[in-house]
This record gives structure tokens, C-alpha cells and sequence, in this order.
């Protein structure tokens, strides 16, 4: 009896194709991204607005490229992507508990879907749509 | 083994990633798909106003915040999606990723002092 | 018993004359109410019996007949035929060596379990005499769902993280440690920080959540995990603000 244990290959780079889970949690990592890359897209914005009046102006500009429309629907849906899948396991990460009680996942989650909706108005509404 | 001192940038990626998700969706909206189209009125985004807000310490706040904290976040996950993918530079990835989280901050608060 | 054959595509591995492991198809008759470890055990009275897997309760508490059937971890014991397809392939767990057919080498899993504490360490020894540590209800609750593991090991078959970081502590192991972290009885917190909180412990998790969708009780250890994560940083930043708190 001679023990030979065998170690199975698995691949560093797709071992995520062979479940959709995987799939699913690699969306979701990706969206960073496009979190980043918009976040890129603000900083220019800042820089932009410190030169002037003019570099605002050819920043908006650019802004209304098909380019930029493009770019901007890619990162909206990665954008929502990260917020339902960072929303949905947040009763997760922070459960509540009141005595013996815990609070249902679905209404910390609901919470915060309740916020963003909020948020969002709120900031719609300051910036004057 | 010791404790690890991850906590402090997993602080800033929970943070940031807390902040992207609340806000960057309608920000994307708005500088995407409302401004182009014109569903936002023309003068809503015009230098004057939003130099003015920018020239507040409040204003300051909020752009910062809104910048450099989603900044840090992508670069912490895209960090670890750089191993997944199979890049097992880590070493050489961390300073890639944070180097950039941190340019992105620095020029953004330069930008926001200016102002 | 109905007509149903099944055809199991079990993976087979002998150490003794195989370079690796290859495929071997059994048709198996089948009762309508079996599970999968029903027709394993037929393939072992009735067709071939050098088929080594582990199996003992039959019921899904002892956690020892894990496998991958379709691709998927699960308990063998509690995967019902009549909810699968006529063919099913059977694999040894994934993420763990294989030491003969169905049977996979634990001893990785077992050091990191063991690393963690995983057992009540109180503020003073009792003995039997001096009575029990009471606990209310509500305390109990608290971890209550983080004592149903019965290390199966599914969680690590599942988890990428685990199969691409060799020291990674793993899903069961810091779940448990969670348990009794969470424990009003147990004291062991900073004791086990130096496994649960180093870079091999929590922070490996990715947050991919794989664990706690295919334990077969309902255990969740990616939010054990976090809820971890949130209180290490706590801990940490607190210990980093008042010197000599933590030696
Ligand atoms: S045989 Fe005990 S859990 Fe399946």
C-alpha cells in the first residue's frame, strides 16, 4: 500500500468558466473597472474645472461624444451591477440583531435600496433635472 | 503567523465601495446619458455653478469624497481580480493599483485646492 | 423498484497502477426514493467492489460522503436521484488531492481547523462540580447557525479562493472560529487572531460567496467572514490608538 495522493490541474486563469456562479462573481469583480475608470473621468472633470471657464466648457464637450456615450452606458451597467450585488449582502456582512430577534436580510437590504433611491433624487434634484 | 494590517486599506475599499454604490450610478447618469441628451437643462452644469459649489469647504468635501473614495475601492478589488485572472505578480500589482488610487487623490485634492 | 438505469461516470483512481485518474461508467437500476450514495453502494455490493469512497450515517450529519456530482459539491447522502439526470458523474471533492477514487487526502483541512481554536476557551477552567457556563437564549442565537457545520468540507470544494492560495485558512475552519468568537462564554478572540486575522485567514476571501450556497445546513461562512473582517478592523485600529493594549 504505497499512498501517491494526486493532485487534479486547475487553471489560474479561467477556472471561473466552469460554474455561472463564478461567472457571476467575476462580473461583479470587473465592474471595478468601470467604477475606476469613471472615477478617472472625474478627476479629469476637477482638473478641468480648475483651468477655467474654457476647459470646463471643452470637458463638457467631450462629455457628449458618441465615445463618452458609449463608455458611460458600459460603466452605468457595471455601476448598478456593483450596487444591487453590494446592497443584497449587506444583512451579511452586518446582521442585526434585537434580542433574540434578528431583523429579516430583506429589510436591511430594502433599507438601503431606500437610501439610494433617496440619494439619487437628492442628487438629481441639486443638480436641477 | 502575525495580524494582518489589511484593515487599513480593506476600510477604504468597504468605504468606497459603500460610496459607489450609492452614488456613482446617478452620477454615471448624469454626466452620461442626461447631459448628452439634453435632459438636462444647459446652465445645470455651467462653469459658474459648479465652480461655486466647488469653491465651498462643504463642496470640497463631497467632490473629494466622491472621488478619491470609489478610486480606492476599484483599486483594492482590481487588485484581487488581477489574481483571479491568474497574474500572480502581486507584489508588482499592489503598486500599480494603489500607486494609481493615490496619484488619483493627490491630483484631485490638488485640483479641489486650487479652485 | 422502478425500471429507471442510471449511468454513473465515476472517477477512479488507483495509486498503485494508475499515472491519473480516468473515468469509469456503471449502469446502475434504480429505486425511485435513492440518493446517489444509494447507488454508489450498489456499484460496491454488486458490480465492482475495489470502489473506495467514505460514507457512514446516511443521513447528513456525519459529513463524510462529499463529492462532486455534476460538477456541483454536495453530501451524496442527501442528492436524490430523482432530482438529477440518467447520467451523473461523480468526482472526488475538488480543491483536495485524491488518495483513491472517491476518497480525498483531508490532512490540509484538518491542521487548518485545528489552527483556528475552534473549541470554548472560557475565562476560568470549571470543573464538572462547579457547574455549567450559563447562556441566555439570545446569546445563543447569535451563533447558533455557526454550530450546525459538520465539516463536510463542501465549502472548500467550492471556494476559488482556497484552490488558488495555498495557506488560505478556508470557509469551515473560519466560520467555526467565528462561532466562537461570537460565543458569550469564550475569551479566545485575540488568541485566535493570529491565524483568523493574518493574511492567510480572513483576508484571503474574495467575498465569492460559493461556501455558503453549497453547504448542505444552511451555514453561511462568507458572512461569517466579513462579520470577521468588520471586527478585526475594529480590533486592529482600536489596538493601533492605545498602545500596549494587545502585546
Ligand atoms: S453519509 Fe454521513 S453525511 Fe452523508
Amino acid at each position: 500500500m504505497s499512498r501517491r495522493p494526486y493532485i487534479r490541474p486547475v487553471s489560474k486563469v479561467s477556472w471561473w468558466l466552469s460554474q455561472p456562479r463564478y461567472i457571476r462573481y467575476m462580473a461583479r469583480e470587473a465592474s471595478c473597472i468601470f467604477i475606476g475608470a469613471y472615477s478617472g473621468v472625474l478627476v479629469v472633470g476637477l482638473i478641468r474645472l480648475s483651468q477655467g471657464a474654457a476647459a470646463w466648457g471643452a470637458f463638457l464637450e467631450t462629455l457628449q461624444s458618441p465615445v463618452s456615450i458609449a463608455f458611460h452606458l458600459f460603466a452605468l451597467a457595471f455601476a448598478l451591477y456593483h450596487t444591487t450585488t453590494w446592497f443584497n449582502v449587506t444583512p451579511k456582512a452586518m446582521p442585526l440583531q434585537f434580542g433574540q430577534t434578528p431583523v429579516p436580510g430583506g429589510a436591511i437590504i430594502g433599507a438601503h435600496y431606500l437610501g439610494w433611491i433617496l440619494v439619487s433624487g437628492l442628487i438629481l434634484f441639486l443638480v436641477g433635472v | 503567523m502575525a495580524v494582518s494590517n489589511k484593515p487599513i486599506i480593506w476600510l477604504l475599499f468597504a468605504a468606497g465601495g459603500t460610496f459607489a454604490a450609492f452614488v456613482t450610478p446617478v452620477l454615471i447618469f448624469i454626466t452620461g446619458l442626461a447631459l448628452p441628451s439634453g435632459l438636462l437643462p444647459a446652465e445645470a452644469l455651467a462653469y459658474d455653478r459648479v465652480l461655486a459649489v466647488a469653491q465651498t469647504q462643504i463642496g470640497k468635501l463631497v467632490l473629494f469624497a466622491v472621488v478619491f473614495l470609489p478610486v480606492w475601492h476599484a483599486a483594492h478589488r482590481l487588485r484581487i481580480t488581477a489574481h483571479d485572472f491568474g497574474i500572480r505578480a502581486d507584489a508588482f500589482v499592489k503598486y500599480i493599483c494603489y500607486g494609481l488610487a493615490a496619484t488619483a487623490t493627490v491630483i484631485s485634492a490638488i485640483a479641489l485646492f486650487s479652485i | 423498484m422502478s425500471n429507471r438505469i442510471v449511468e454513473l461516470e465515476i472517477l477512479r483512481y488507483n495509486p498503485e497502477t494508475d499515472e491519473e485518474p480516468k473515468f469509469q461508467t456503471f449502469s446502475v437500476p434504480c429505486a425511485e426514493d435513492w440518493v446517489v450514495l444509494d447507488a454508489i453502494n450498489y456499484i460496491k455490493d454488486e458490480l465492482d467492489r475495489t470502489l473506495s469512497y467514505r460514507w457512514s450515517c446516511h443521513m447528513a450529519v456525519c459529513g463524510s460522503c462529499g463529492m462532486m456530482i455534476n460538477g456541483e459539491p454536495m453530501l451524496s447522502c442527501k442528492s436524490f436521484l430523482r432530482d438529477l439526470p440518467d447520467r451523473i458523474r461523480v468526482e472526488p471533492l475538488t480543491n483536495f488531492p485524491i488518495e483513491r477514487d472517491l476518497v480525498v487526502v483531508m490532512d490540509d483541512f484538518m491542521d487548518k481547523l485545528d489552527s483556528v481554536k475552534p473549541f470554548l476557551i472560557p475565562r476560568e477552567e470549571k470543573t464538572v462540580d462547579e457547574g455549567e457556563f450559563l447562556q441566555t437564549p439570545a446569546q445563543l442565537s447569535k451563533f447558533k447557525q455557526y454550530t450546525l457545520c459538520i465539516n463536510c468540507t463542501l465549502c472548500y470544494a467550492a471556494c476559488p479562493q482556497y484552490a488558488h492560495n495555498e495557506g488560505f485558512v478556508g470557509p469551515a475552519a473560519l466560520a467555526l472560529a467565528h462561532r466562537y468568537n461570537l460565543d458569550s462564554r469564550d475569551v479566545g478572540r485575540s488568541a485566535r487572531a493570529d491565524v483568523v486575522a493574518s493574511n492567510a485567514g480572513i483576508w484571503e476571501c474574495s467575498f465569492v460567496g460559493a461556501c455558503s450556497e453549497v453547504c448542505p445546513h444552511g451555514v453561511d461562512p462568507a458572512a461569517a467572514i466579513q462579520q470577521t473582517k468588520i471586527a478585526s478592523s475594529v480590533d486592529y485600529f482600536r489596538d493601533m490608538l492605545i498602545p500596549g493594549r494587545r502585546s
